[in-house]
């Protein structure tokens, strides 16, 4: 409901920068004409909007086990910590996009490029998002099980992962927007199918409508899913406490 | 359960400055003793020393028990913060050391001690759904559980209201009876009515002082207590 007087808005001004700036259909069609090549494209749009959806979501299983996996190796080894930060640190500062010509040759125009870009986008902020979290637990605790002689395993599972949910949760949220973009770079990149296929396929033939629909497909998408890994996240926290 | 004394002998340094100098504390066996004084003295460390957690101080000296024998797994530890895992309930928080330990408590045993804090309603229930109070009387529940004849307390009950302080007092000395109890407090009040032995910590050092004629625990009201409390606070004034 919230979101229904900002949307109207937009499609107000959209409808209006039509009329008075009298746009040409190929350069900026109205938003009922986009309406119109969504419905009778759905098919079509569906189909790729598929794809791009298995890709987003193999992206982010594997890149939130990756980057879970590591935040604890790097939690529970000094020696792990030192290796892996630099090179953690060193992938945020290569640009992901400019590796994706180099994925493509190396994996092949099919699902597989699409996922690893995904994950290359999502795994950095699970894996520090984590990894934050698992170096704040409370002084108090680390006190307790101390004293209570508890092994440094059951100190990892009892207090410090749970602890620690919260912030992994908010890695994920991040995750959820950021791998659409991943795989949609990907199709950019090469592919014969996907939403991101779909939109320069109808841009190279002026279908500037379609395109249009296809864009609203995407976002439609990432922001369900991040709904539900929203949702997901919370209850987990939630029952953490 | 034999409850052993203590005795914590040498020095510490944070960095370069000394923190505390030739300490030489003693605890006596099955009884309270207190650490009075303020905050930035070093008392936290002493009592850190024993339990045997990192101190961020340079400590060269001894701790030991009367008996010879060594300290760890003798301990049982309560701090100011409750630190209940906000994810367990009462209970489960209440049993937490032998789950740490890879075991599982005894329901009975937790439901028993539950019942002598008073919480046998709420052992169902998660720390955010109890009071301040009552979240510490799951941590003394806690610290029970773990039964060792060695308890350390580090100003467990600072965070608590007057009359509940008061209540927790009480409580706490029943039914760690019989064991060696170790209370670091800046409370003049808290440290008349519970200890056996009363040592004032300032930036000099450490010196026994005199304690009420009554035996622990003392009454609020007892001249007594209120005599020595009054003197403390007045030799803690003249150390700062």
């Amino acid at each position: 409901m919230k979101y229904l007087v900002p949307t109207l808005a937009l499609l107000a001004l959209w409808q209006g920068i039509v009329w008075l700036g009298d746009m040409p259909a190929f350069i900026l069609p109205s938003p009922l004409r986009v309406a119109t090549a969504l419905w009778s494209n759905a098919g079509l749009i569906l189909q790729h909007a598929g794809v791009t959806l298995a890709e987003v979501l193999a992206g982010l299983v594997l890149g939130a086990l990756l980057g879970a996996a590591t935040a604890l190796a790097m939690a529970v080894s000094p020696f792990a910590r030192s290796l892996i930060r630099p090179a953690l640190v060193l992938t945020q500062a290569l640009p992901v996009f400019a590796l994706a010509p180099i994925l493509t040759l190396w994996l092949g125009y099919g699902l597989w490029s699409k996922v690893l870009m995904a994950v290359l986008i999502i795994y950095f902020p699970v894996a520090s998002a984590f990894f934050d979290g698992l170096m704040r637990t409370p002084a108090g605790w680390l006190d307790l099980a101390r004293v209570m002689g508890a092994p440094k395993r059951s100190v990892l599972w009892h207090m410090r992962v749970p602890a620690a949910i919260p912030s992994l949760a908010s890695g994920l949220r991040l995750a959820a927007v950021y791998a659409p973009i991943g795989a949609i770079i990907g199709e950019w990149v090469g592919a014969s199918q996907g939403l991101g296929y779909l939109m320069l396929l109808a841009n190279g033939r002026a279908k500037i409508d379609l395109m249009f629909a296809a864009l609203i497909v995407l976002a439609a998408m990432t922001l369900l899913l991040h709904r539900a890994v929203g949702w997901a996240c919370d209850r987990a926290v939630a029952r953490m406490g | 359960m034999s409850a052993p004394g203590l005795q914590v002998t040498g020095s510490a340094w944070l960095g370069e400055a000394p923190l505390f100098e030739g300490l030489d504390f003693r605890a006596v066996s099955a009884g309270w003793t207190c650490v009075l004084g303020p905050s930035g003295v070093g008392k936290s460390t002493l009592i850190r020393l024993v339990a045997g957690l990192d101190t961020g101080a340079r400590f060269e000296g001894r701790v030991a028990a009367s008996d010879g024998a060594p300290l760890a797994d003798r301990v049982a530890w309560m701090a100011q913060q409750d630190d209940l895992l906000p994810w367990l309930t009462a209970a489960q928080n209440a049993g937490l050391g032998a789950r740490m330990r890879g075991g599982r408590a005894d329901p009975a045993a937790v439901g028993a001690l539950l019942a002598r804090v008073g919480l046998s309603a709420q052992s169902a229930r998660r720390p955010a759904q109890l009071s301040g109070g009552q979240r510490q009387r799951v941590a003394l529940a806690r610290t029970l559980m773990e039964d060792r004849p060695v308890v350390l307390l580090d100003e467990p009950f600072s965070a608590l209201d007057a009359r509940t302080r008061a209540e927790m007092q009480d409580l706490a000395f029943e039914m760690l009876a019989g064991r060696t109890v170790v209370l670091v407090t800046h409370d003049p009040g808290e440290a008349a009515r519970l200890g056996a032995h009363i040592w004032l910590m300032g930036p000099d050092g450490l010196s026994e002082v005199e304690v009420p004629e009554a035996p622990a625990i003392r009454a609020v009201d007892d001249p007594g207590c209120l005599k020595v409390q009054g003197e403390l606070l007045k030799r803690m004034r003249a150390a700062a």
